[in-house]
């Protein structure tokens, strides 16, 4: 554990919570293109950790390596160790398959899959083989997502009838159905209206209650609102192509209000983005 | 994997957990089992060419190449030559290529530039796809009664007063490489029109506005902008329908006539590889057999070749446009 | 530039100051311009028309020709031997859905899998780009060639033309096509659908299992009912595998009876009866494509 979680804590009212995943990325590689490197970024538990950056700052990419989804790309290389409970996912005995049963996902654009509202969010715990009463966790997660009032009366109808915002967080109970450890949120408000994303944003705050919750983000306001935590990273183009990597990473107001780094000031005063 | 299940993870509510020993065994067996299933195709097609090769090769042994350029079918003499159904085959391909080309692309020009009002435009797609559900032999019963009848007035007259020009060097008894060739051209049809329809639609929507906004009707625009560009895609479908054409079987084995001979006549009958086979096959004795697997040999060279030229092109059609986008 | 001098003309001439001084925006109807493109589309419509004329004729013939022999005799009775009067070709119907439930039971489940192979184990393997490559050549692999093939295959090793040795051309047949569709349509669903079943920690068989296939079923199905449609019209392989018989097929084992080759031997008979009955053939073997035409239309229009 290199990151020191006494100063990480250090200026937010929370206790200081434990660190459920510590990420240390060297060189993430897409072939012969190198699209991060040197990141640091420990993830509290209970905690919203926001990813911010300008675009192709490879914030995405981070996120993806947390559940490893990245090895669905079979040109991804990734050097580093990200510790998960102590356990680095990257370790060869390590099954990608295991790592995302744990490490939960939302993506960017809303993903239902073509079936029912109730078997999306029942798959998981198919897959898992719960055998307790299903219809509980169902409503349960629903609730959880805050749409079970909007869709109880139609749950056999199919999860692509919904409405964009609805979805999404028909994707958001579909990831908390199996309680998973960790959620990533890869962007989940970036295909959404106004209201949507206010839904969504209320919905994550209440979701770390219960949940750990990494969230990347291209809206430094949504990063202020929600994330406790706000990772910085930028974009190095000294090499001839666009690396991305960790700039500055502490308590969400210490980045907005009085970043250690220059490069931190210049972006969320929006001097470049 | 067993070392690594995260067992460590403490949550109460939680159903997450790893996939079971019956996922895992299941996962490798399933993938297992699609790979041979991949594989399995690579090696019919091996077994299908070793195959019809080795029961070839008796024959090719014995008549060497020879047997691509006699004449002669005579089972009583062992001697056995397949140019005339080469010739027929090539001819009638020919033939119903240029018929059912020129058609199939106007089609295909007529259902995607506009010309017609959706609900119309479907009506005819459906028309073109039904005419590719027909069965091949109930195209050929439909050639002896309906249309060869039809015909042969119109190709009696054409020999007696033009019978000077080598096509219409006979009469149309009955049997014949024009009728052939007629319902040839309205079988490839459908792969050429549909072929063609793909082509034109694959081109950007931007590269039709050009050509009108520099003016042109739509013609104009159809002849030296949208045709042009989707050259390479309308050849790919001229090679595959001439692909198509080559192995067709019953409708030209009831209607060509099955006679060995090489005549530049569309009345006369002729004879092709896959109508020889059809015709020949079930009364054959071991020696026949023999020529027969190499007659078989030959029309899976041709088409073979004929094929993989047309995939070739249309490949290189459709790169064309990926590389534009 | 390659425009003509019959544009450039007509362009300079409309570009020139009329009375007001202004190019006249009126169509000219009498334009050379003009009347080559209404002589085109009158050429085009033509050959549309022209074009459909045998699809007509031929539904004509059937209705007419073959309506009027239709009737429960000719459905169920045996056909008839030459100056035999009556007959039917009941033999032919069973032993054509007999081969084409062959060929669909062997070429459905390989081609499938097959096409899970192609379309998401390994899309871009050596493997995967060969057998696609294969399968679209077999598409226009000559269909007489898979009798000839399956005749030195089966009927010379099990002495004996046979429904088993029918159904497994037509499979050979089946199979490119079967395995073409069903990779598209597992291509087709949406990839953002793949990525959320990876996300929840599916393993790649439940990926296929839960999601892909269940996603990409109306194509698949779609698929799979036109290849048994082009299974069920095409005769040439079962001349030399599955022969003919006069009788109701007994066994799996011993030659059968098809509409297809049924027709293409009376058609050549000089008998009035026999023709008739290949004409109702005809129009029962085309209503049996149809069906399955039909039926991969109104599946393949289901939207998910």
């Amino acid at each position: 554990m290199n990151a020191n979680p006494e100063m990480m804590a250090a200026g937010t009212a929370s206790p200081r919570n434990g660190i459920v995943m510590d990420c240390q990325l060297e060189k993430v590689f897409y072939g012969d293109f190198l699209a991060v490197r040197d990141s640091k970024v420990p993830i509290e538990k209970n905690k919203i950790t926001g990813f911010i950056g300008p675009s192709g700052c490879g914030k995405s990419t981070v996120l993806r390596s947390l559940n490893r989804m990245n090895d669905l790309i079979p040109i991804f290389r990734f050097q580093g160790k990200v510790s998960y409970h102590g356990q680095d996912i990257y370790d060869k005995k390590v099954d990608p398959v295991v790592v995302r049963r744990y490490i939960g996902m939302v993506f960017q654009q809303p993903n239902p899959f073509a079936m029912s509202i109730y078997d999306n969010v029942a798959f998981g715990l198919r897959l898992n083989g719960f055998k307790g009463n299903l219809d509980e966790r169902v409503e349960k997660a629903l609730q959880g997502a805050a749409c079970w009032n909007e869709v109880k009366d139609k749950l056999k109808n199919s999860g692509l009838s919904l409405s964009g915002g609805q979805q999404q967080r028909l994707c958001i109970a579909r990831a908390i159905a199996t309680e998973p450890d960790v959620l990533l949120m890869d962007e989940p408000c970036s295909a959404l209206d106004p209201i949507a994303t206010r839904r969504v944003e209320e919905l994550m705050i209440e979701l770390k209650e219960k949940y750990t919750i990494a969230l990347v983000t291209h809206n430094m306001q949504q990063a202020m609102r929600v994330a406790d935590t706000t990772a910085f990273f930028g974009v190095d183009i000294s090499q001839g192509s666009r690396t991305g990597y960790l700039v500055e990473m502490g308590p969400t107001r210490k980045i907005f209000e009085e970043p250690e780094q220059q490069l931190t000031r210049q972006y969320v005063r929006g001097e470049f983005s | 994997m067993a070392s690594h299940q995260f067992d460590n993870v403490d949550r109460s509510g939680s159903v997450s957990g790893p996939p079971s020993g019956g996922d895992y065994a299941l996962d490798r067996s399933f993938r297992g089992i699609a790979w041979f299933s991949a594989a399995l195709i690579l090696a019919l097609v091996v077994y299908i060419v070793v195959e019809i090769g080795g029961k070839a090769m008796p024959a090719i042994a014995e008549h060497g190449l020879g047997f691509l350029t006699s004449t002669a079918w005579n089972v009583q003499t062992g001697q056995f030559g397949i140019l005339p159904q080469i010739w027929g085959t090539l001819y009638s391909s020919l033939l119903a290529l240029i018929l059912g080309g020129v058609f199939g692309v106007a089609i295909a020009i007529f259902l995607t530039q506009d010309f017609l009002p959706s609900r119309l435009a479907m009506v005819f797609r459906t028309i073109i796809e039904l005419l590719a559900a027909i069965p091949s032999v109930v195209f050929g019963l439909w050639g002896i009664y309906v249309l060869i009848p039809l015909l042969r007035p119109v190709a009696n007259w054409l020999h007696a007063n033009l019978g000077g020009v080598p096509f219409f060097g006979t009469s149309l008894s009955g049997p014949g490489l024009a009728p052939a060739a007629l319902v040839l051209a309205i079988m490839i049809l459908p792969t050429v029109a549909s072929i063609s329809v793909d082509a034109l639609r694959q081109i950007p929507y931007k590269v039709k506005e050009a050509a009108y906004g520099m003016g042109t009707t739509r013609w104009e625009a159809i002849l030296k902008v949208m045709l042009p560009t989707a050259s390479s895609g309308i050849l790919a479908a001229l090679v595959l329908g001439f692909g198509r054409a080559l192995g067709e079987t019953m409708a030209l084995a009831m209607l060509i006539g099955n006679s060995n001979q090489i005549s530049l006549s569309l009345f006369a009958p002729a004879n092709t590889l896959a109508a020889l086979l059809a015709s020949s096959f079930p009364e054959a004795g071991p020696v026949e057999v023999r020529a027969l697997m190499y007659a078989a040999l030959a029309l899976l060279a041709i088409t073979l070749i004929v094929n993989a030229v047309g995939l070739a092109v249309m490949k290189f059609a459709t790169r064309k446009f990926e590389a534009e986008r | 530039m390659s425009v003509p001098d019959l544009t450039l003309e007509s362009s300079i001439r409309n570009l020139e100051p009329t009375s007001s001084r202004m190019p006249s925006l009126h169509r000219a109807p009498l334009e050379i311009r003009a009347l080559k493109s209404g002589f085109l589309t009158a050429l085009t419509w033509i050959g549309a028309i022209l074009a459909s004329v045998p699809l007509f004729s031929v539904i004509y013939m059937l209705l007419v020709e073959g309506g009027s022999r239709l009737n429960w005799e000719t459905l169920t009775a045996l056909p008839p031997s030459a100056f035999d009067l009556g007959g039917g070709f009941g033999n032919a119907i069973v032993g054509t859905v007999v081969m084409v439930g062959i060929a669909t039971l062997v070429s459905v489940p390989i081609g499938i899998l097959a096409a899970v192979y192609l379309a998401i184990l390994d899309p871009d393997s050596k493997l995967a780009h060969t057998v696609r490559f294969l399968a679209k050549v077999l598409t226009g692999f000559p269909s007489i060639l898979a009798g000839v093939f399956v005749y030195a295959v089966m009927v010379v090793t099990m002495k004996t033309y046979s429904a088993l040795a029918g159904g497994v051309a037509l499979a050979v047949l089946m199979l490119p096509t079967v395995v073409l569709a069903a990779e598209q349509a597992m291509a087709m669903v949406p990839k953002k659908m793949k990525d959320a079943a990876y996300g929840m920690g599916c393993t790649r068989t439940q990926v296929i299992w839960k999601v892909v296939l269940p996603t990409g079923a109306p194509g698949i199905l779609t698929g799979v009912m036109l290849a048994i449609a082009g299974a069920a019209g095409n005769s040439a392989p079962l001349l030399f595998t599955a022969l003919f018989s006069d009788y109701y097929l007994r066994s799996l084992t011993e030659p059968t009876a098809s509409l297809a080759i049924l027709i293409f031997n009376f058609s050549g008979m000089p008998y009035e009866n026999q023709i008739q009955l290949a004409w109702a053939a005809s129009l029962v073997l085309v209503l049996i494509v149809l069906v399955f035409n039909i039926l991969a239309r109104i599946i393949g229009r289901q939207k998910y």
